[in-house]
């Protein structure tokens, strides 16, 4: 049993380190490129929105606000995250979710259809799985806990 | 063996009944309410996991129905098992294990004059989430639990020196999913720790000659996101020794879970039972059929 798991160990090391070095390779495209650039994340959010709109557990959070400007916010904001050139403008993302009282339901939603608009665009699992990694520090804001 | 394929058939009726009834199966992303393990509980299949079954979020509730079966060198393990989660804070649980003797029908006739086939047990699962979530907590998530069990059978126990019929397992566990953390992928890593007095699970009883008192066992299983939609992994499960008629070993195996949305996950697995009463180095083949409400 102590070999099974020292064999468990040392593999998990291996591949750590593997990864490590992988990551140090500068040719590897960023996330930002990944992601299609601005105008890549801006169809995301485009589609992002539409899967929004259809979707009766978070649509109502959503009635009455400016979309051209959530659009652009949104995008800005992803694009800022994953490293491109952008700045998000937008206001503080504990200010503006404050009064929303965002369920644990509703975020789940939220990025549910975010990774399906991801998938929609045909970006790789490991760059969905960075993004949401940059999204996830935000939880606690969102749900204004 | 009527038994099953009586739960078989009413699973395979209740499968498409509840997806027609329920469009929404619950929140929570895809893989996030485990497997079914073989005592009831969410979980991979040894060991459960700090997840709550099913998919509901904080304002749901959802369910699972599983079916699974173990085949070793010398026993065949099936069990079915129900479980029901509200919103994503308590879980209850049902399990009935039957383990098929097999070739373990001869030794007990010739060594102990029994005429037993199989052993059956009834698993009572009740597991809260204290504190955190999987995904969005840095910490994790906290999760206390307890599994009820009870022989329907005893003979069997009794004659090779179990002391009760009955017992119960009490865990802690905690469970983080680390984002893009190995080749960009999400690596699922679960830690438990149980005190048990059970006998190779409870199907032997539960404490024995050589010792009745609760032990800490430590349980443990990582898994690989190769996408949201396959899981890779190993789980390790401490066992107890309890009984002198032979020696119990611990547990662990291979596993590769596919789960094409919320609604069924399939799960294989290679597992390593070690020596179970007196049968040696049981290997063998596991699948289990999750269906999610």
């Amino acid at each position: 049993m102590k070999h099974m798991f020292q064999a468990l160990l040392l593999i998990s090391l291996l591949v750590l380190s593997a990864c490590q070095s992988m990551d140090d390779k500068t040719s590897s495209p960023s996330l930002y490129e990944q992601l299609g650039e601005r105008s890549g994340i801006a169809t995301i959010v485009e589609d992002l929105l539409y899967l929004i709109v259809e979707d009766d557990r978070i649509n109502e959070q959503f009635a009455g606000i400016d979309v051209r400007q959530f659009h652009t916010n949104l995008t800005d904001q992803l694009c800022e995250l994953s490293g491109g050139p952008c700045s998000y403008s937008g206001r503080e993302m504990r200010e503006s979710h404050a009064d929303m009282n965002v369920t644990d339901t509703q975020f789940n939603a939220l990025a549910e259809n975010l990774i399906l608009a991801m998938e929609d665009n045909n970006i790789p699992t490991g760059a969905q799985n960075r993004l949401i990694e940059k999204l996830v520090p935000l939880y606690p804001q969102i749900r204004n806990l | 063996m009527r038994r099953i394929a009586r739960a078989l058939c009413a699973g395979l009726l209740v499968l498409p009944v509840s997806a027609d009834l329920s469009a929404n199966t619950g929140s929570r992303l895809w893989a996030t309410g485990g497997v079914t393990s073989i005592e009831g509980s969410a979980g991979g299949g040894l060991s459960p996991w700090a997840l709550l079954g099913s998919y509901a979020s904080d304002e749901e509730w959802g369910g699972t129905l599983t079916m699974s079966r173990a085949e070793t060198d010398d026993y065949t393990l099936s069990v079915v098992g129900a479980g029901v989660t509200w919103r994503n804070r308590i879980e209850l649980t049902l399990a009935r294990q039957t383990l098929d003797l097999d070739s373990l029908v001869f030794t007990l006739k010739d060594g102990f004059g029994l005429e037993e086939d199989e052993l059956v047990q009834d698993v009572f699962g009740l597991k809260v989430r204290l504190v955190g979530d999987a995904l969005y907590s840095p910490w994790g998530q906290w999760s206390a639990g307890l599994l009820h069990k009870r022989n329907r059978e005893f003979t069997v126990p009794d004659a090779i020196g179990a002391e009760d019929d009955s017992g119960t397992d009490f865990y802690i566990g905690g469970s983080k999913l680390f984002f893009a953390a190995v080749m960009d992928r999400n690596l699922l890593v679960n830690a438990t720790v149980r005190g048990t007095k059970a006998n190779q699970g409870g199907l032997l009883g539960f404490g024995g000659d050589r010792n009745d008192s609760y032990e800490a066992m430590f349980e443990g299983s990582v898994g690989l996101f190769v996408t949201r939609q396959w899981l890779v992994g190993s789980e390790y499960r401490q066992k107890p020794d309890n009984l002198g008629f032979a020696s119990e070993d611990d547990w662990w195996d291979l596993f590769v879970a596919w789960v094409p949305d919320r609604r069924l996950s399939v799960t294989a697995a290679l597992v390593n039972l070690g020596d179970v009463a007196t049968m040696e180095d049981q290997r063998g083949a596991y699948l289990s059929l999750q269906a999610s409400f």
